[in-house]
């Protein structure tokens, strides 16, 4: 093991929390293998973004500097990529297991001759190898895998390990790149984004989350309130966000966003397998519930039997006294 | 346009028992709906392929009652990772002429979302993962509406391209009877294959470490939320 390269994610020209989570464990690896973290960024300033990066240890930050990453397209993101683990040659690429990401892991893996390891909750390096644990069977098993190949992409779950700083006088490394938008065979015609100002889900401490228990905007308010008075993001099963209450961005699950913050409020949740899949390593997890016998309770470190509409308003309102002490 | 949807045959995840029931991945049923309602609207045909196991039959049948032309069956026993998968699929592709290759966005047993970006690079074509939305515009381009992590983002996609879908693309339908009878004499194309290396290795499945069992908070709901404030501050510290 000698280069350990984060493939960092922005969004709205910064970096995501999950980049950081990510340099955290690979230092540690690094630590334990003699080996050096290095950073890659892709963004039309990627250069601005560097100081975080050796912030949180990054020695060499690699960055490709076109306007294409100003939004998301998965084949100059391909292209960048590869180019930058030919400049610095890792043994280990690991980045935030993004919809960005996955987008573009498999095609990578291909591309560079790598195994990959998506979407982990864990990796390290045991001998040789690097091997990971990731969540299979819609998160009710884990499964211990590896890679054949000597070069591993791995992508990791946001909130699988604590960020934290470790600053290192850093070196900026251009990559020559340039996205001639002619070559393109594909076009990205709109991005319709929803839900602008509020707190990123992925990125989120507590996440208030509403299932088909709140049925009406008089329920969607009190899931906003709570949320305002925990400074929460808010999330919600895909049956609620099929009734049009919430937006696709807020849907928590198998399908959707995979969540891990300290605190996640299950709100008129049942606790389908597939809602589950996406948030059972939520550190603390409060769910209110009608139902004493639906199976979000198995999962609950604080369960409330009662209607959500009885159980909001003091809650919401306790919250906020305890917040002004 | 000509599609081929690529089919898994997966355990039954949702189930909260696992009884060993075997069933046609959910995702990829979306991917077959989407197909058919494509193909529906603007003429052309939909194609299958599995690659797994002789059982597996079982399930192309199934995707074939819903409304597919034909399939082919790359029948294997052995486990295959992503990449192997890719692989073999990349192989039956090699003289095919589909436009559009769907397939769904994951695989519901072990949800690594790989194979579909893979079999896109091997074949050198564009492709979109994660497809919430599909549509035909004029002779060749497919519009796809991805689900990205901050929004919707809307793709034109020129044919021959691939797309991975997600189930909240649509709710696939039920087989009719009629669907079912008429299945029975599509054609069915079988192969047997040997599949190549993958690229990763799985050593052990383990079911996670228990959850210490939770506490339930009873009372009046101004009991009930006091209470719960202070175990979330003072026993949990995450207030």
């Amino acid at each position: 093991m000698n280069t350990i390269l984060v493939a960092a994610a922005v969004q709205d020209g910064r970096l995501k929390r999950s980049t950081f989570e990510v340099m955290a464990r690979a230092r540690e690896v690094a630590a334990e293998t003699g080996s050096e973290v290095v950073a890659a960024v892709l963004h039309p300033t990627a250069r601005d973004l560097a100081p975080d990066l050796m912030r949180h240890g990054a020695v060499r930050v690699y960055v490709v500097e076109d306007p294409v990453f100003d939004r998301h397209v998965n084949v100059p993101v391909i292209d960048a990529l590869e180019r930058v683990v030919k400049a610095a040659l890792p043994r280990l690429v690991v980045a935030p297991s993004t919809e960005a990401f996955k987008d573009v892991m498999g095609a990578l893996a291909v591309r560079l001759g790598a195994g990959a390891l998506p979407d982990v909750s864990e990796f390290g390096v045991d001998g040789d190898s690097v091997v990971a644990v990731r969540p299979v069977m819609a998160a009710k098993m884990l499964a211990r895998v590896s890679s054949r190949e000597p070069l591993v992409l791995v992508s990791v779950r946001s909130g699988s390990y604590e960020a934290s700083a470790s600053p290192v006088e850093g070196e900026i490394v251009p990559v020559d790149f340039s996205c001639d938008a002619g070559t393109l065979r594909q076009t990205l015609r709109e991005v319709l984004s929803s839900g602008d100002g509020e707190v990123d889900l992925s990125e989120a401490r507590v996440v208030v989350a509403a299932g088909r228990g709140i049925r009406d905007e008089a329920g969607r308010d009190l899931v906003l309130e709570l949320a305002d008075a925990t400074g929460a993001a808010i999330g919600a099963s895909r049956a609620v966000v099929e009734t049009g209450l919430f937006p696709a961005t807020a849907q928590i699950g198998q399908t959707g966003k995979v969540v891990a913050p300290d605190l996640y409020f299950a709100v008129g949740i049942s606790g389908a397998i597939q809602h589950v899949a996406g948030m059972v390593n939520s550190r603390v997890i409060v769910a209110i519930n009608k139902d004493p016998d639906a199976p979000i309770f198995d999962y609950a470190t604080y369960g409330i039997v009662g209607d959500a509409f009885k159980v909001l308003p003091p809650l919401i309102e306790a919250l906020r006294d305890a917040g002004k002490t | 346009m000509k599609f081929c949807v690529c089919i898994k045959q997966v355990p039954d995840v949702a189930a909260h028992v696992q009884t060993g029931r075997m069933v046609l991945n959910a995702y990829d049923a979306s991917a077959v709906e989407a197909a058919l309602q494509l193909t529906e609207a603007h003429g052309g045909t939909v194609h299958l392929v599995l690659a797994g196991p002789d059982a597996a039959k079982e399930t192309i049948r199934k995707a074939l009652a819903m409304g597919a032309d034909e399939a082919t069956h790359l029948v294997t026993a052995s486990d295959m990772d992503s990449y192997a998968v890719s692989s073999l699929l990349a192989e039956h592709f090699e003289d095919g002429d589909y436009d559009v290759i769907l397939t769904g966005k994951q695989s519901q047993d072990t949800d690594a979302g790989l194979a579909g970006s893979m079999l896109a690079e091997h074949l050198g074509r564009v492709y979109a993962t994660n497809a919430v939305g599909l549509a035909v515009e004029g002779e060749n381009t497919l519009l796809v509406t991805r689900q990205g992590d901050a929004g919707q983002e809307i793709i034109a996609l020129p044919t021959p391209c691939l797309v991975t879908c997600s189930n909240d693309m649509n709710d696939p339908r039920i087989p009719s009877l009629k669907g079912i009878m008429a299945s029975k004499k599509k054609p069915l194309n079988v192969q047997a294959v040997t599949p190549g290396p993958g690229r990763s290795e799985l050593h052990d499945t383990q079911a996670p470490p228990e959850r210490k069992p939770g506490i339930r908070i009873d009372g009046e709901p101004a009991e009930q939320a006091s209470h719960l404030v202070h175990l979330l501050q003072d026993e949990a510290g995450v207030l």
